[in-house]
């Protein structure tokens, strides 16, 4: 799972399974949990904490860094709607490059199906309704794939608690993400390093398809808005086998501005500027 | 009459006015856009004699935009190029003009726009509010500045679009020296239009548009001026021209398009009848892409198109029956390095003609736009073949700011 989309997209979580969450959580000796139980439980924790901010603004600020160090900067703004029982909509705009400025992505994410995806081209005052197959690829030329960046549901991924582990100083869970729609994703699994206080991620192992070890993602400066939703300032994304790594800055949260499903629709594309 | 042409002067001005009322709490003026320098090759000697070789330009595309806290937002873009052979092809546009307020209900724009319909890549149909600036590129892409009233109505069952047209913008065609051009120039002064209005004929236009799960449709009626004329000959001093004819119209169009997986599933058909005989045209066809090709984050999308016009070849048609093939490139790298190949063959003739668009980016703000125009076989009845010495690369330089 993409400690990405859970900071930025955090998920709806299932009322219903609330009990089993409560249950499962509880240290006992009475039943014993299955690693696969164990993991689900914590993904769906994670996503109880994360419900409920209705919507959120953030400015976002990439650098691209390649092999000999040298440096690319994209900047974004970006807005999240928090949809009750299906996945959450969003809609990113750039700044830089200055070529691509106005260019924007609106999604809605399902939790099951396929997601929708519309580009807004300024140039051209085209809106292109455009694939959602592309999960693997590249994000702008930076580390993060479009699979990292998009809104997660906890239905799109299985899951398994391998151990708790000691991580700059906090007790953590190591849970082990694994795509459903395999077909599609680069991953055959992520590697996730959550704190048992808060239940947030701060390292992700990323695999790719031959299971071996692609990118790592850390994650920095945890800052908790509207005394309720950890949202962090910075994340680092290594590519160990190019070498490439790219940093995202994010800045101005705004939660509960009063977004609503007019902020998130094709008219909308076409004027965030 | 006079009243008439000052129709959209008056709502510019009162939309300016109107604006200031919103004055408190503004932030400064953002000022962006975009100059380029622009060499165009080509690799053929001209067919005839006023016309130049290489030919140099420069453009310059600044945008000023203003955003009121809570209120409406202004655009100011003008467009100004200036070209080393052809007169015509030097010429000042305002691209955008123009006051947008938004309620939760509605969305107002009131001034000069521009509106983009359509799913298709080689074809744009039924795109029609803008008119075309067919000097700039003979793909038709670029527009002119549009006078509007633009209301939009979202809703959950869709978006209704309404648009009050009052002025007209004659399609710009190259002049003698220019490239790209017909045998006989199109004389641009001597334009007829079948309304007596002329230009300042009132134009109007309906659009509904909505998404049903994988499907996005838009349906239109436009009643007005057509945007593309017909032609007659005419005389002129220097010697036998094309003149113009603007006609009043009524034209009905639909565009779909349905996302599955990889592929990409594309229509727009239109009808139009006040141009001649009714008729109507249509274009089709598929986009697949396969992505992250080689995890080396590569997408590679394969274009099939076929476009159809009911009319008959005397008509200034240019796709009337003809297969459009193309490969769409994307690198996904720091350069944003992107190539769309096209080659589109007529299938009632032998014209073979390959398209290239490519750019990427050499510094953060400086992009290089290289495209290729190549008649690879024309016949001698088709509108191509006036072009065919034509064949080119455009390398552009484009600095932003």
């Amino acid at each position: 799972m993409s400690r990405f989309s859970i900071l930025l997209f955090p998920i709806m979580s299932g009322i219903l399974f609330l009990p089993v969450i409560i249950l499962s959580l509880i240290p006992s000796t009475a039943f014993t949990q299955t690693p696969e139980e164990k993991g689900v439980a914590i993904a769906m924790e994670m996503d109880r904490r994360a419900t409920g901010f209705r919507d959120v603004t953030a400015h976002m600020l990439m650098t691209l860094r390649d092999r000999h160090g040298r440096e690319s900067i994209r900047k974004m703004r970006m807005k999240v709607l928090e949809v009750v029982g299906d996945g959450d909509k969003s809609l990113m705009v750039f700044d830089n490059p200055k070529d691509v400025k106005g260019t924007a992505f609106l999604n809605f994410t399902h939790k099951t199906g396929n997601d929708d995806q519309w580009l807004y081209l300024p140039a051209l005052k085209r809106v292109k309704r455009i694939s959602t197959r592309n999960k693997s690829g590249s994000f702008m030329g930076s580390e993060f794939a479009y699979e990292d960046i998009s809104s997660l549901e906890v239905e799109k991924y299985t899951y398994k608690w391998v151990r708790d582990e000691e991580y700059n100083g906090m007790d953590c869970f190591i849970v082990e993400y694994y795509p459903v729609d395999r077909k599609y994703s680069g991953y055959t699994r992520q590697v996730s390093w959550i704190d048992k206080t808060e239940y947030r991620s701060h390292k992700v192992e990323y695999y790719d398809r031959k299971n071996s070890h692609l990118k790592t993602l850390t994650i920095k400066g945890y800052k908790k808005y509207i005394d309720r939703f950890w949202r962090a300032d910075e994340l680092n994304m290594v590519n160990h086998q190019t070498g490439k790594s790219t940093r995202l800055e994010f800045n101005d949260y705004k939660f509960q501005t009063g977004l609503n499903d007019r902020d998130f629709n094709k008219n909308s594309l076409k004027r965030v500027k | 009459m006079i009243k008439k042409r000052y129709t959209f002067l008056i709502i510019v001005c009162l939309s300016f006015s109107t604006g200031h009322v919103f004055m408190p709490r503004s932030h400064a003026l953002e000022l962006s856009g975009y100059a380029a320098v622009e060499g165009r090759l080509f690799t053929d000697d001209p067919l005839y004699p006023e016309q130049e070789r290489h030919v140099i330009s420069l453009a310059i595309e600044p945008e000023l935009y203003h955003k009121w806290e809570g209120g409406p937002s202004f655009i100011f873009t003008p467009f100004i190029r200036a070209d080393s052979a052809d007169p015509e092809r030097s010429h000042v546009d305002i691209r955008e003009l123009n006051y947008v307020w938004i309620s939760d209900t509605w969305e107002l724009k009131v001034g000069i726009s521009k509106v983009f319909w359509g799913v298709t890549e080689f074809v744009h149909l039924v795109d029609i509010i803008n008119q075309t600036d067919f000097v700039e590129n003979i793909d038709g892409e670029d527009k002119l500045g549009q006078p509007m009233v633009h209301v939009s109505i979202p809703r959950n069952w869709g978006v209704l679009d309404f648009f009050m047209l009052p002025y007209f913008r004659e399609r710009t065609f190259p002049g003698e020296k220019g490239r790209n051009r017909t045998q006989l120039i199109v004389d641009t002064d001597r334009s007829v239009f079948e309304s007596s209005d002329e230009e300042n004929h009132i134009d109007f236009a309906l659009r509904y548009n909505h998404t049903l799960g994988d499907w996005d449709f838009g349906i239109y009626h436009f009643n007005g001026t057509g945007r593309e004329p017909s032609f007659t000959l005419g005389f002129d001093p220097g010697g036998l021209v094309l003149v113009p004819k603007y006609w009043l119209i009524e034209q009905t169009g639909l565009d779909v398009q349905a996302v599955k997986g990889n592929l990409l599933l594309k229509l727009e058909s239109l009808y139009r009848s006040g141009q001649g005989d009714s008729f109507y045209a249509l274009v089709g066809g598929l986009e697949y892409s396969f992505y992250n090709v080689v995890s080396r984050g590569v997408d590679i999308g394969l274009i099939v198109e076929w476009a159809y016009d009911d009319r008959d070849e005397d008509v200034s048609v240019v796709f009337n029956n003809d297969l459009m093939t193309g490969v769409r490139l994307a690198l996904n790298d720091v350069s944003g390095t992107e190539v769309l190949a096209g080659f589109i063959i007529d299938l009632d003739n032998s014209d073979r003609v390959l398209t290239i668009e490519s750019s990427r980016r050499l510094r953060d703000n400086i992009k290089i736009v290289v495209d290729a125009y190549v008649v690879l076989q024309s016949s001698e009845d088709s509108l191509i073949h006036a072009i065919r010495n034509d064949n080119n690369i455009r390398i552009e330089l484009v600095r932003y700011f």
